[in-house]
């Protein structure tokens, strides 16, 4: 791209709002009751999270697998891609985190979640939380519940649920989990950033909050193992 | 005089609808025309021709850039049929869209079928691709897209691969599966790279961003087209959208009325049309009440050099 400089973020947007609001209504549509599942699995994975099962890590894992596959088929690939040539690449990022989570998550159990204490896995859970309900009641009063974005079924919504989970979680394998959502969550603020979308904050906030979070928590893990060294 | 031609609406739709029958679409559909409900306008469409050839085109076009990327959504789809319905209906011949609008070739296609294929369209379409070899496949999808039997203008976007596709293009023009050829660009950029290929290749169309406030290409590239007889086609004639926010609820001046313009879109319009080098404008909307007004404006007085320079002067002081 020549004299990229020039260029700004509504060069790059090829629809308009009201384009990629009723996307989401006819999506919804399409999918239903598809979000009715993805309720339940958000509810799953916080009993998981509240219960001491010894491999809940691994069915945390696996539900958000299964999201994250089924966001890049249903939405990026199906949906999306109608209004945006770039969705493709999307769905492909999608579908490897995805496979990310089942190999590390899942396969290899490296997402343990023994240690849910910490202001970090705390912040985590509420950046969980505010995926499920949050984000969901702030388009719902800005759009209508029509075009509403749900865990599990909407891109958002699952990224920034699952950085949430990857903080509360422990283990080195959730530093390679964690640039796909933290990129989507930059592409999806761009994106609703130039279409002057309120909620458009969101996704960026909670990337921003999760990078910190994860290199404080990383550092005071090390401060820990240092000292028990001593 | 301008260099602007104009002719009564009844004869051009005859005059279209008798050159599809011959044509393009053969008896079948030669009996597809617009609606017969047109819009009290001062009197004829007014045009201007192709240097390279003398067809004549009316001074506003429809642009396609993300108004017309509705995906599948059956009412998008149908509002943008509405939108090229009136456009027909209105005198507008040029439609213009890229495969990097999305789904904007294939929504232009639905509203073709929709419509019965109206004789009078000129499809301009581009490729957008960098490599040269696929260029001839990604046409044929917009062509399929779109719905027709060839495009009257391709032209390559903002100079992507230009190198490679330009030789395919005029093949293509020479063994009569092209009518015309062009280069694209936007917002100012790569102007000395568009001069280059203007002094150097027998192109019929440059697409550059020009309207009131944008007007670098008044320098060089405008001279330029007229002295090597290339028309051209402008785009971003409300800089998509910002200049009417800068305009505000500012009230049309008194002296729109010299040049017939009942908004402040057709004095914008206007201002671009009335450049002797432009064939003509390509606005984009989704809304049936503004591609009436925007056609209007190939309709009535057009500014002369001192207008042209008060409309820009008083849009600047907005």
């Amino acid at each position: 791209m020549s004299e990229w400089w020039t260029y700004t973020l509504s060069d790059f947007l090829l629809f308009s709002p009201r384009t990629y609001y009723r996307l989401f209504e006819i999506y919804n549509a399409a999918i239903w009751p598809a979000q009715i599942a993805a309720v339940g699995l958000a509810i799953a994975i916080l009993v998981l999270l509240r219960r001491g099962a010894a491999d809940r890590g691994r069915w945390i894992a696996a539900i958000l697998a299964a999201s994250w596959l089924f966001v890049a088929i249903a939405f990026h690939a199906h949906r999306y891609a109608t209004i945006n040539w770039a969705a493709v690449y999307f769905a492909w990022a999608f579908a490897l985190e995805a496979a990310l989570l089942v190999w590390i998550g899942v396969a290899r159990g490296r997402l343990p979640f023994e240690r849910p204490s910490g202001r970090a896995a705390r912040a985590g859970m509420w950046i969980f939380l505010a995926a499920l309900i949050a984000e969901p009641a702030a388009i719902l009063l800005n759009r209508g519940w029509r075009s509403a974005e749900i865990f599990g079924v909407a891109p958002d919504p699952t990224a920034i649920a699952t950085l949430g989970i990857l903080l509360a979680a422990g283990g080195r394998g959730r530093w390679l989990l964690l640039p796909i959502p933290l990129i989507w969550c930059a592409i999806s603020g761009f994106t609703l950033l130039a279409m002057k979308s309120p909620e458009a904050w969101m996704p960026p906030l909670a990337a921003v909050l999760a990078v910190s979070l994860a290199i404080s928590q990383a550092r005071s893990r090390r401060r820990r193992l240092a000292i028990a060294g001593r | 005089m301008r260099q602007t031609d104009s002719i009564s609406r009844r004869d051009f739709l005859a005059s279209v609808a008798a050159a599809g029958a011959a044509s393009i679409l053969g008896p079948a559909t030669a009996s597809a025309r617009p609606d017969a409900a047109a819009s009290a306008r001062p009197g004829s469409i007014l045009t201007r021709p192709v240097p390279s050839t003398g067809e004549k085109l009316p001074l506003v076009g429809l642009g396609s850039w993300i108004t017309f990327n509705v995906g599948d959504d059956a009412t998008g789809r149908d509002a943008c049929a509405d939108v090229m319905r009136a456009f027909f209906r209105e005198g507008g011949r040029v439609i213009d869209s890229s495969p990097m609008y999305g789904s904007s070739q294939a929504v232009i296609g639905y509203g073709l079928r929709k419509l019965g294929k109206p004789p009078q369209l000129f499809s301009a379409d581009k490729v957008w691709i960098s490599s040269g070899a696929r260029g001839p496949q990604q046409i044929e999808e917009s062509r399929r897209h779109w719905g027709v039997t060839r495009f009257d203008l391709l032209e390559v976007h903002n100079l992507t691969g230009w190198e490679e596709h330009m030789p395919k293009l005029f093949a293509m023009k020479a063994a009569g599966s092209l009518r015309y050829v062009g280069v694209t660009t936007s917002e100012g950029r790569r102007h000395d790279e568009i001069e280059k290929i203007m002094r150097s290749h027998p192109i019929d169309f440059v697409q550059v961003s020009y309207n009131a406030l944008d007007r670098d290409v008044e320098q060089r590239i405008l001279p330029l087209a007229r002295e090597r007889r290339i028309g051209v086609i402008c785009n971003r004639p409300f800089r998509r959208g910002e200049l009417f926010g800068k305009i505000g609820r500012a009230p049309l001046p008194g002296w729109a009325g010299e040049i017939d313009c009942a908004s402040w879109a057709q004095v914008l319009l206007k201002f671009i049309v009335s450049h002797p080098a432009v064939v003509c404008a390509i606005p984009a909307t989704r809304r049936v009440d503004h591609v009436v007004e925007n056609v209007g404006a190939s309709y009535g007085r057009l500014p002369d050099e001192a207008m042209r320079r008060r409309i820009a002067a008083h849009v600047e002081k907005l």
